[in-house]
């Protein structure tokens, strides 16, 4: 037996305030238990509608380490199953995305069931008779997730079958959502194209930490974005000349310390939280022709100019993904192990609005957040380098201190100064509170 | 001046020798101005701009790129990585002599390698070449990767 499993006490001991043990990024067992307890007690992003659009549409994701299908059924909805015949554990789909139809027929044996999970039919069923099959959880057909919320058209799914509510999880967090999705005229996003999918050889929890660590875009960073700034300088273009959009997207990651104190970060409780609060790195991108236009057309122009004035930049989710409302971008950060990651990067295009802001956000996916990205490469080299930091012996302890006020309260929303490290120490509360959520206490048991 | 079948083969195999050696200020003379290196990132992609791809870069970038490489502040390439091309005799699929444009067909593995991890791709080339005063050059670039839907690790140099 480990030494966490079923103790909520040696969980809560790994994170002190200020400080966070090295087992949370590199113990195989923290891993387990983070897939068993706090991915099944938290909502988890599993996918956008517009990946399912038509009836029997289905995409394959994974929930955690659960392999999930995220389905859309006769009635119009959005289901999530678990990937798996009831039968003998065969992947009912295999492929990544499809059509199929009225119902899901596994391979192996040709059980067959409805897109909401239900038993449809098994052949040669009169094997069964009088075995008791109805009776049994398998007999039922594919287990759903436990709830399922399509906010705005995007997908979250607690796995548990009680828990916490999707309101109540997400609180005020939802609003960088809405931002992201009133950006389109008709009030609507569409997935544009597959995801970028990125593996990394460390933990998952290193990149959501990265989302706001705006500490290390100009150090990390300096050797693409300071390069750009400098090529740029060196070309000499006469004054007034417009910036090109890739260095529109680039220059601002060399930023000064302080356009990244003043930028402000939010924090609200369970985890979630974005930089960004009154300017980021997206606010200074150039107009559009006709876009505004189009918003003042839809919203009134009030309501178009407070949706466009608002330019956060990473919002986090927890626990694991980040979205960009700017540039209509979602990053999700899928944990394979305490030391492997697999990103996947998608992009949105706003239904009615103009391709121009869709080749901007592709740009600014590719330019970053790609495997041939020349700023992703440096940040993979920062948290791979963490993950073999972390096995010296000579500390144990990461330090998440920088502002750090004793007694923080989570459960308030809160603005501070930009360069706070308090959102890594919120997820940090958050993560204990849905790692110990259900969790058995041993010590209790033994009394 | 006409341009020999040889001559385009010649530099395929001249182009990929540059980037095996890190050449690259002769590389980038190759490009005309305007040109894009697209490495799409789904297999048999249309369009690189209003999806998301590998790469899709116009000559400042490409230049960023390799100034980035030896920047003393480069992490990610300390050590530096190294890399190889093993390329098939190239395809010459159009030849217009008149308006001196040409494409080409070339199949590769690729590796690149740095620290102890090495990695191999297969790729398709597609190159659009152009003889201008005399010299050709490199109009633009397609390199699809065989499993261009795959989760990669970092791909640092120019496949």
């Amino acid at each position: 037996m480990g030494r966490y499993a079923d103790n909520p006490a040696a969980i809560k001991a790994l994170y002190r305030g200020n400080e966070v043990h090295r087992d949370v990024y590199t113990d195989q067992e923290i891993y387990r238990l983070e897939m068993k307890h706090l991915f099944a007690n938290a909502w988890v992003f599993v996918g956008h509608e517009s990946q399912t659009p038509n009836k029997g549409d289905y995409f394959s994701t994974q929930v955690g380490d659960q392999p999930v299908i995220q389905v859309r059924h006769s009635d119009g909805e959005v289901h999530v199953l678990h990937n798996r015949c009831p039968h003998k554990g065969t992947k009912i789909v295999i492929d990544r995305a499809g059509n199929t139809g009225k119902f899901f027929r596994c391979p192996y044996h040709a059980w067959s069931f409805k897109t909401d999970g239900c038993l449809l039919a098994i052949p040669l069923k009169k094997g069964y008779a009088n075995t008791g099959l109805e009776n049994t959880e398998n007999g039922k057909g594919m287990r759903a997730v436990g709830e399922v919320r399509n906010y705005r058209g995007f997908i979250f799914c607690r796995l548990a079958e009680e828990g916490i509510s999707f309101e109540e999880f997400f609180g005020g967090s939802l609003s960088s959502i809405d931002n992201m999705v009133d950006r389109s005229p008709a009030g609507r996003l569409e997935v544009a194209g597959p995801p970028l999918r990125y593996m990394h050889h460390c933990n998952w929890k290193m990149l959501v930490e990265n989302q706001t660590d705006t500490c290390h875009p100009m150090v990390a960073h300096e050797s693409s974005a300071g390069t750009a700034v400098k090529l740029w300088e060196e070309l000499d273009m006469p004054e007034g000349t417009p910036l090109p959009a890739a260095m529109e997207i680039i220059a601002p990651f060399m930023s000064p310390y302080e356009f990244f104190e003043n930028m402000g970060i939010r924090t609200w409780p369970n985890g979630h939280g974005h930089t960004g609060v009154h300017h980021s790195i997206h606010s200074n991108y150039s107009a559009i022709p006709g876009y505004m236009e189009k918003m003042v057309e839809a919203y009134g122009e009030e309501k178009a100019k407070e949706i466009l004035g608002e330019n956060r930049h990473n919002t986090v989710y927890f626990p694991n993904i980040m979205i960009k409302g700017p540039i209509q971008q979602l990053r999700v950060f899928i944990p394979l192990a305490a030391d492997k990651t697999i990103v996947e990067s998608y992009i949105y295009r706003l239904v009615d609005g103009p391709d121009e802001l869709t080749q901007r956000t592709a740009m600014y996916n590719r330019m970053i957040n790609a495997p041939t990205s020349i700023v992703g490469h440096d940040d993979l080299e920062m948290y791979e380098r963490a993950q073999e930091g972390l096995q010296s012996d000579g500390l144990e302890w990461v330090n998440i201190q920088r502002l750090y006020e004793e007694g923080e309260d989570f459960t308030q929303e809160a603005v501070e100064n930009g360069t706070t490290e308090r959102q890594m120490r919120n997820q940090f509360d958050a993560w204990v509170k849905f790692m110990t959520w259900d969790m058995d206490d041993v010590r209790e048991a033994a009394e | 001046m006409s341009v020999s079948k040889e001559q385009l083969i010649d530099f395929i195999y001249d182009e990929v020798r540059m980037l095996d050696e890190g050449r690259y200020d002769e590389w980038l003379a190759l490009w005309l101005k305007d040109g894009h290196y697209w490495m799409p990132l789904d297999y048999k992609q249309t369009d690189p701009l209003n999806v998301t791809s590998l790469m899709y870069e116009d000559l400042f970038m490409l230049k960023l790129r390799v100034e980035r490489l030896n920047g003393a502040r480069t992490f990610s390439q300390k050590p530096k990585s190294r890399c190889h091309h093993v390329i098939q005799r190239p395809y010459v699929d159009e030849m217009d002599e008149a308006a001196g444009t040409f494409v080409t067909t070339t199949f590769m593995h690729y590796v690149e390698t740095r620290l102890d991890e090495q990695t191999l791709l297969a790729l398709t080339a597609r190159h659009e070449l152009a003889l201008v005063d005399g010299k050709l050059r490199i109009a633009n670039k397609r390199v699809d990767i065989l499993n261009s839907d795959a989760a990669f690790r970092n791909i640092q140099l120019l496949p």
